[in-house]
């Protein structure tokens, strides 16, 4: 003897009760009044506290009735959402924070003075003096490292692309990829190694750069590499079958078809590298003065300056202001590069239809 | 150039180019210009090769000399004395610091990170998709120093409220207590390092999760399956080892982040029992703060301790690219 499954539903209906499209905005506004109301009525000073309740509440909430009209399975569902977007609103905060805070004190200081004095004879923790000793620096330094790495980088994505087959070519490949994973400050040990204990030649902006060299490289590689292999093939075999030497059919036609992307994964090389502060701490030592020579004695460097205001100023106001107005310069400097970067991506994106 | 004359092939009538022309097996002609682009790019990725072991090299070659200069153990001392002799000096405390803190970073962004993706690639209205993975690309550019600066002065204040909390409800537990100090902790460093590495986790799994086979989602649906049961059974098992690698790329960053750490923790060469309790370090933030003070012996020491971490991210990351390049076919390779 069998009987049925019985249901609570009404017989003959195709689908089970439907919460309103409105319920979830409901559940959330409902959870966070009750929130606010345990936040006051328990004394929790914390806003973050109160967020936490309010999530749990809308959580909770939404299984709780969604289980009794719809059922379990769409309980769970509706949980299931409803966590997706507590994880966006979680990371949403600190990001947001984040930037908020960089503007908000950032600006403090900020001017036209700020961006053209260097730090000379300002003591850490008095107000005044300002970062143009340390952007000259980090602007010497990048652009050597980028003289450096691109080349290497360009010509190793085309040895990958159009010549590389076997063994070479598979080890240069994985190498790369694992190189992209070295940390800053190890490479920034290495050159310290080599070239500063070994050759002995000194804290300089250059040594900082050989650094920040070895970390541009595997990056200018990978985003070189995929422009290229973007190319059509056609448009290589149409060049080779005029008798163009394969060389020029590179120099001629792949590389400047694929000029606005590899221009763009250069420009967001310089952006990752311009804001590490590691390697330089350690090659580079920092200055309080202007020193417009990269080869000899030690620089200063933007991401290097905020550390040092920060550090070495115990807890002046002063030195904090301008740690904030530095990182947002910084921030501003590699923001703009990858609008800028981006742009020129979009823009000279091949049309090739695929 | 005359090809009309490969028919024949009468090879002493021909001239040099045409017989490299001719070979039935050649590529293309073989011009000096084309020898010497060859050999500068082929040099170029030999260079990068040269690059890498040369790191290897040196390193070793610097952490060799300090280490057999150690009056400690390298592997369990829990002293960092390199100022006088004889030195003692061990790694113990840092390892254990570098583990804590990116263990809890790994805790708290994996699974957020998998929810943020899911949100941009199934959940969120498609105007609002595309946006926000701009921004989240954005993020992921902002340098360590800031994301530092910002945790010093911004995160760590904001703290306190949290771990007074922890304390009383888990206080009880021995790692979650707290003994009241400023919240300069291992505890914080994970928290901030999870932050920084939220935009790689989520911008890779995003990537994957967009490549799961449209078929798979509706015959899914098809069966009658809710949104969730669609993601659980779809495309979470098909996006399982592109998380996988994603989380590991972004251990390799939580392992080797210094700036960050040096400015967040109040390091002590010691370990804390607790997790709130400040104190410890890791293996990069311990070398940008001894670095200024240290002698020529002391840098080799740091250098030694920078091999370790070196190796450590070697292994992490070659792991995380084996489980990409192994289904190469789905990740990446059409970016």
């Amino acid at each position: 003897m069998t009987t049925p499954a019985v249901t609570d539903r009404p017989a003959g209906a195709l689908r089970g009760g439907r919460l309103p499209r409105w319920f979830p905005l409901a559940v959330v506004a409902a959870s966070i009044v009750v929130a606010v109301a345990i936040g006051l009525g328990a004394g929790l000073h914390s806003t973050v506290q109160w967020g936490l309740i309010a999530a749990l509440l809308a959580v909770g909430g939404t299984y709780a009735v969604a289980a009794r009209v719809e059922g379990r399975r769409q309980a769970r569902d509706r949980v299931a959402t409803s966590l997706v977007w507590v994880c966006f609103l979680v990371a949403v905060i600190p990001l947001a924070s984040l930037i908020w805070a960089t503007l908000r004190r950032g600006v403090k200081v900020l001017d036209g003075y700020f961006l053209t004095h260097s730090m000379a004879g300002v003591a850490d923790t008095e107000p005044g003096g300002g970062v143009y000793h340390a952007l000259l620096g980090t602007l010497e330094q990048v652009g050597l490292a980028t003289v450096i790495a691109v080349p290497v980088g360009v010509l190793t994505a085309v040895y990958l692309v159009e010549y590389g087959r076997g063994g070479l070519a598979r080890a240069v490949t994985f190498f790369v990829d694992v190189m992209t994973g070295i940390p800053s400050i190890v490479a920034g040990l290495f050159v310290l190694s080599f070239w500063i204990l070994i050759l002995k030649m000194g804290y300089s902006g250059f040594a900082g750069s050989l650094a920040l060299a070895i970390l541009m490289m595997p990056v200018v590689v990978r985003s070189t590499e995929e422009m290229l292999k973007l190319v059509p093939r056609e448009l290589r075999e149409a060049s080779l079958a005029l008798g163009v030497p394969k060389w020029r059919t590179i120099l001629k036609v792949v590389l400047p078809t694929s000029l606005g992307g590899i221009v763009t994964g250069v420009m967001l090389s310089i952006a990752r590298v311009t804001g590490e502060t590691a390697p330089v701490l350690l090659l580079v030592w920092g200055t309080n003065f202007i020193n417009a020579n990269p080869f000899s004695d030690p620089q200063a460097s933007l991401p290097l300056f905020i550390y040092q205001q920060y550090a070495n100023s115990a807890g002046a106001g002063a030195a904090y202001d301008r740690a904030w107005a530095a990182a947002l310069t910084l921030i501003a400097f590699v923001m703009i590069l990858n609008l800028v970067a981006r742009g020129i991506a979009r823009f000279t994106a091949p049309t090739t239809g695929r | 150039m005359q090809t009309s004359t490969q028919h024949t092939d009468p090879a002493s009538t021909l001239t040099a180019p045409d017989r490299a022309a001719a070979r039935p097996d050649a590529r293309g002609v073989m011009r000096p210009g084309d020898r010497v682009f060859l050999g500068l790019s082929r040099g170029a990725g030999i260079l990068l090769l040269v690059i890498m072991a040369a790191i290897a090299v040196f390193l070793t070659y610097r952490a060799v000399l300090a280490i057999s200069k150690d009056d400690g153990n390298f592997l369990t001392t829990f002293e960092w004395n390199t100022g006088v002799l004889p030195a003692k000096f061990g790694i113990a405390v840092l390892a254990f610091g570098t583990l804590v803190s990116s263990v809890v970073a790994m805790a708290l962004a994996v699974p957020v990170a998998v929810g943020i993706a899911l949100f941009l690639t199934h959940y969120a209205p498609r105007r609002l998709a595309g946006p926000i993975a701009y921004v989240i690309d954005l993020l992921a550019a902002v340098p360590s120093i800031v994301y530092g600066l910002w945790g010093a002065l911004v995160l760590v204040p904001h703290l306190n409220g949290l771990y007074g909390w922890l304390d009383t409800v888990l206080g009880w537990t021995g790692v979650l207590s707290w003994q009241g100090g400023a919240p300069r902790s291992l505890l914080t460093v994970g928290i901030l390092l999870a932050i920084m590495i939220l935009p790689i986790i989520t911008n890779v799994s995003r990537e994957v999760f967009r490549q799961v086979p449209r078929m798979h989602e509706e015959a899914a649906l098809a069966l009658g399956a809710t949104r969730w049961e669609v993601v659980r059974m779809a495309v979470l098992p098909f996006g399982r080892s592109g998380v996988i690698s994603a989380s590991m790329l972004g251990l390799g960053r939580a392992l080797g982040e210094t700036m960050a750490v040096a400015t967040v923790l109040s390091p002590t060469f010691d370990i804390q029992a607790s997790l709130l309790d400040p104190g410890g370090g890791t293996f990069a933030q311990n070398i940008a703060s001894k670095f200024n003070e240290a002698t020529e012996f002391g840098q080799d020491a740091l250098i030694a301790s920078g091999l370790v971490l070196f190796v450590i991210t070697l292994l992490v990351n070659g792991a995380a690219r084996l489980i990409i390049n192994r289904r190469s076919e789905y990740s990446g390779a059409h970016a």
